[in-house]
């Protein structure tokens, strides 16, 4: 799989090449080119924000259909503790997981157990390693992709133990195999998620060398699913849960924190606010902390994009459920513990960086800020890139050209038709009398009007300027 | 000095909200360059304690800041009251902040002397009544 596969892909019949998403874009991994939005794979690190954001429903999210059961012969659903809080007045977790027995899997393990088993984990690594304090939690994929391509000073930071959605995925295939014989390939283990973010962990994981994911299914495509079906078993449940609150208490920001018994924590949710935090902790500015929870989302995983609830009512339907669910964690699995520790640590890469050494990345970096001077300042996302100073910087990376600035182009267009009005003023003054010589040069600068004036369209500015053209670009300059 | 990069930047005066600003620009720029995570994170305590110095004593000021392959040159500039004994100031947990600023966290006299630890050389040229000069270099 390649280093940086994306869930989010771009449906172009529906993407008018509007700005919403690369204004939104914490990391600005998004283009506009060819007048259509492109993600650069490097720079995005799976948020779902320009899901979240996009008015034309254009930005779309890979993920599993159901069809994948067909695939294996036997079948473990795993719940993140978000589908709960999905639904209204739940009064029993149990007729949910239920419902997805009748839905088609033949067994379920909750995510929300093994969290409970990685919360005790967590404690003993945090109070065993001190020398790291503070400790950042790697639940939120989007936060360890964010921190690999960021923050370097922080990537020490990271906890080094594997999510609770990986740690129930290797505990439910122990449990399967040794309930059914059958070989460990035969056995789809398939993570219900709310969002995108997990979905390309399943493919692409960080910290561990391969996932035990066969399959992530969105929790929006199965939540209507199971509605009926919980109808049915309403009244019958089986008894299948195990977690107690501190496990369904992941689903929402400080959930976690609340399972390390400490108060030295930080709890932070939204990505603009975790990008805050983080930047202050580079700095040496949050002192005497242990643990930082961080959540891509607003409200935590229950903000994910692939969940239907709205975050602050599913926390309200979160403080219901709680009165329901034991204060006491699930008892430990009774098979071999699972291995919580990652085994393969996460390393920087420098995906923003300028220049291959210091003094090239030194005279890019004057190039930058002296083409940033050049532009308006406004910020207006017309030439496809976020900022002025995001164009500068792609155009110095030789990935756009300066008339991508319409504001620029826009001037070019006036000095060319006061060019041409000078020569038609011209011959008007010697009786309209054209010399050959002039009225070539009336033909090419109309000719050079039209394609300026054409190049103000949203569709005309190409991923790479054309051939030929300095960074000043097509016949501007 | 052909094979420098040069930033300037302008703190104003009584933002607490807005120091910070300066410092973090400045540490996006030497992330891109690819400088070690130690003289960034140097580079940024240093700028961040100048600014807030700055808005607390100084009615703001301006920064200029020389990045060069081999050393990264910070000049911040003010034309606030002036330090009238500069080995006191440097004492850890010397301040003549004010209230207000020690209600907002700041003033705990920890801020130069910070700014000395982070960088390899430090001056200080300071006039009371005219203002004060910090130079400070960090090194590659």
């Amino acid at each position: 799989m390649e280093k940086f596969f994306h869930s989010v892909y771009l449906d172009d019949s529906l993407c008018r090449g509007c700005i919403n998403c690369i204004k939104r874009c914490p990391t600005r991994a998004i283009r506009v080119r060819n007048g259509k939005a492109r993600i650069i794979n490097e720079f995005c690190i799976d948020c779902g924000e320009c899901v979240r954001t996009c008015s034309y429903h254009a930005k779309k999210l890979h993920r599993d259909t159901l069809d994948i059961l067909n695939q294996f012969d036997y079948t473990v659903a795993l719940p993140a503790p978000s589908l709960y809080l999905q639904y209204n007045n739940l009064t029993d977790v149990n007729i949910v997981l239920t419902a997805l027995l009748q839905l088609g899997f033949d067994d379920v393990y909750e995510v929300a157990a093994a969290a409970e088993l990685v919360s005790a984990a967590t404690r003993t690594y945090v109070r065993e390693h001190q020398d790291a304090w503070p400790l950042i939690s790697t639940a939120c994929p989007c936060v360890v992709r964010l921190i690999r391509v960021r923050f370097p000073s922080l990537v020490e930071h990271l906890l080094p133990l594997k999510p609770p959605v990986e740690v129930a995925a290797e505990l439910a295939r122990r449990r399967a195999i040794e309930r059914t014989g059958l070989p460990a390939d035969r056995i789809g283990i398939i993570f219900l998620s709310p969002c995108p973010a997990k979905v390309t962990y399943a493919k692409e994981p960080l910290g561990i060398q391969k996932s035990q994911l066969d399959g992530v299914l969105a929790i929006q495509d199965i939540y209507p699913l199971l509605l009926g079906r919980m109808k049915q078993v309403r009244d019958n449940p089986r008894a299948l849960s195990a977690a107690g609150r501190v496990g369904v208490g992941w689903g929402i920001s400080g959930g976690e924190s609340n399972g390390m018994g400490s108060d030295r924590y930080l709890a932070a949710d939204g990505i603009e606010n975790v990008i805050r935090v983080l930047e202050e902790l580079e700095d040496d500015r949050l002192t005497g902390l242990q643990f930082i929870e961080l959540d891509a989302c607003d409200g935590g995983c229950v903000g994910g994009v692939l969940n239907v609830e709205n975050p602050f009512v599913a926390r309200a339907k979160l403080q219901q459920l709680n009165q329901r669910l034991s204060a006491r964690p699930a008892p430990p699995p009774p098979e071999a513990p699972a291995s919580i520790a990652w085994d393969a640590p996460v390393k920087y890469e420098p995906v923003f960086r300028l220049g291959s050494s210091v003094a090239e990345g030194i005279s890019m970096a004057r190039r930058v800020e002296a083409l940033t001077e050049e532009f308006p300042g406004l910020d207006c996302g017309c030439c496809g890139a976020p900022s002025c100073h995001a164009l500068a910087e792609d155009i110095v990376r030789g990935q756009a050209s300066k008339s991508y600035c319409i504001h620029i182009l826009r001037d070019h267009i006036h000095t060319l038709s006061n060019t041409c009005a000078g020569l038609v003023a011209e011959a008007a003054a010697q009786g309209g009398e054209y010399s050959q010589e002039r009225l070539q040069e009336l033909a090419g600068q109309l000719d050079q009007l039209d394609t300026e004036i054409t190049m103000m369209d949203v569709g005309h500015r190409p991923a790479v300027p054309p051939e030929g053209t300095d960074e000043e670009g097509g016949t501007v300059g | 000095m052909d094979e420098s990069l040069t930033l300037h930047f302008t703190v104003p005066p009584d933002d607490f909200t807005r120091a910070g600003e300066a410092s973090s620009s400045t540490k996006a720029t030497l992330k891109q360059l690819g400088l070690p995570a130690d003289v960034i994170r140097r580079v940024s305590i240093v700028m961040y304690e100048g600014e807030i110095n700055m808005v607390i004593h100084a009615n703001g000021g301006e920064i200029t800041v020389t990045i060069s392959p081999d050393q990264i040159t910070m000049v911040l500039k003010d034309a606030g009251p002036g330090i009238p004994d500069i080995q006191q100031a440097m004492q850890a947990g010397w301040s003549t902040a004010s209230g207000a600023a020690r209600d907002l966290g700041f003033g705990a006299g920890m801020g130069l002397p910070n700014m000395k630890k982070c960088a390899d050389t430090l001056d200080i040229d300071s006039t009371v009544g005219v203002g004060t000069t910090v130079t400070a270099v960090v090194r590659l």
